[in-house]
């Protein structure tokens, strides 16, 4: 999440003081990204500091500077609306190094190691889903935004299930060198609660 | 909170010799009203034999399956067929709604054939219609209905009358993102109104908006998700 520019479209609907952003900003999307006060201070200043942003050198209430964007500022909220993120190189996954690893350990029942994950993964949709359900209906910000974290939430079961199924259809699983290992995957039947 | 539903060690197993297959071994499931279980696993793990070994459309090859703390093997075939009328509501992922009935007429049937008043069954059905938000579609017939709206018939079929068992297999069918969404919002209301309710699907969305999700590998119950947090843990998740 771009919190500077996501000052700069709060900035894009007239002056504010820095308390009133932090609370727009947390209303819309504060249930998933919560934002403290201080970020909002320390990003105003770069933003002023590069010109995307002045303010009236007023001090108004309780000594809050308003702050109101540049004909610069509006330049780049445009370019970076249309900007693509960077998608290309693809992070580092660390449930990706996980399963990969899992294959090299011995003794290690990799279908066990996707399983935990699978649970963890859908432990926080269903964590997602609930802020979605308790959301009122005209809240469409944040409806917008636990759909965006469950749908790449939901990719990543996608590719668990996938490894599940690819490891399985291996020819030949090598056989776990640690003592009496059963020859089926046996310890997958076990019921963790 | 009631077991409406408990299956303990179930197995069911196909066939017989060389071509003998283990659908289901040892399966241990309970569900209580007011609960929305979800079944996940991948194709071939035994999620719809579950489902219809839950409901009673099938006899289990070991194992009890107790609906409402009656265990299903102690009852005559007869009971089986009238409990399975009268407490358990099945939604399938094709709606199976017939096409020659209004909706109402398909919400009104299994009231009907279970000896209800036709006056009884169709003040039911108007109200279960109402609850799903379709009462204005009363009078059409399944084909002169949207996908979702089908399906909201389908589901008020099965909730109507006193049912306390609700069973649904994939039932978003191929609906799109946000009305198979709708369909989650409807069961999951359907169980906080004291229903029990289980649903098998594939999609990992979907099973989110259920209480507790249970996953199946190979026949057997493998792992289950803990009970919910709630959404404020998300604040203490957000710094990822």
């Amino acid at each position: 999440m771009s919190v500077p520019h996501a000052l700069l479209a709060l900035l894009s609907e007239g002056p504010k003081y820095g308390l009133r952003l932090q609370n727009e900003f947390e209303s819309r999307t504060g249930e998933v990204w919560p934002l403290n006060v201080g970020q909002v201070y320390t990003t105003l200043q770069r933003l002023e500091r590069d010109g995307l942003v002045e303010t009236d050198g007023v001090e108004g209430e309780r000594s809050q500077k308003s702050y109101k964007i540049t004909a610069d500022g509006v330049r780049e909220l445009a370019e970076w609306l249309r900007t693509p993120p960077d998608l290309v190189p693809p992070p580092r996954d660390e449930l990706v190094i996980k399963v990969l690893v899992a294959l090299q350990v011995p003794g290690t029942d990799v279908h066990e190691i996707i399983q935990v994950h699978r649970r963890h993964v859908i432990e926080v949709m269903q964590r997602y889903t609930q802020v979605k359900a308790a959301a009122g209906k005209d809240d469409v910000a944040l409806a917008l935004v636990a759909d965006a974290e469950l749908f790449r939430l939901e990719g990543i079961i996608r590719w668990l299930d996938a490894a599940d199924v690819r490891l399985k259809q291996l020819p030949s699983p090598r056989p776990a060198p640690l003592a009496d290992a059963p020859l089926e995957p046996a310890q997958t039947t076990e019921v963790s609660q | 909170m009631t077991t409406a539903l408990e299956l303990r060690q179930v197995s069911k197993v196909y066939g017989s010799g060389p071509s003998e297959v283990h659908a289901l071994e040892a399966v241990d499931l309970s569900v209580e009203r007011d609960e929305l279980v979800a079944v996940m696993g991948p194709s071939g793990s035994g999620k719809s034999t579950l489902l219809t070994i839950a409901g009673s459309l099938e006899e289990p090859t070991r194992g009890e399956v107790l609906v409402d703390g009656i265990d299903l093997a102690t009852v005559s075939r007869s009971d089986r067929a009238k409990m399975r009328r009268r407490s358990i509501g099945y939604v399938f992922q094709d709606f199976n709604l017939l096409p020659g009935l209004t909706a109402l007429e398909n919400v009104t049937l299994p009231l009907e054939l279970d000896g209800v008043s036709s006056k009884a069954a169709r003040s039911a059905a108007r109200q279960a219609m109402e609850e799903l938000d379709v009462a204005d579609r009363k009078g059409h017939f399944p084909d002169e209905l949207s996908g979702g709206e089908r399906q909201r018939v389908a589901i008020a079929r099965a909730i109507v009358g006193e049912r306390g068992l609700l069973l649904a297999d994939e039932p978003t069918g191929a609906l799109d993102s946000l009305n198979g969404e709708a369909v989650m919002r409807l069961l999951r209301a359907a169980t906080q109104r004291g229903v029990a309710g289980v649903v098998v699907t594939h999609e990992a969305q979907l099973a989110s908006w259920a209480d507790r999700v249970v996953f199946l590998r190979d026949g057997h119950v493998v792992d289950q998700t803990a009970a919910p947090p709630g959404p404020e843990s998300l604040l203490a998740a957000g710094d990822r």
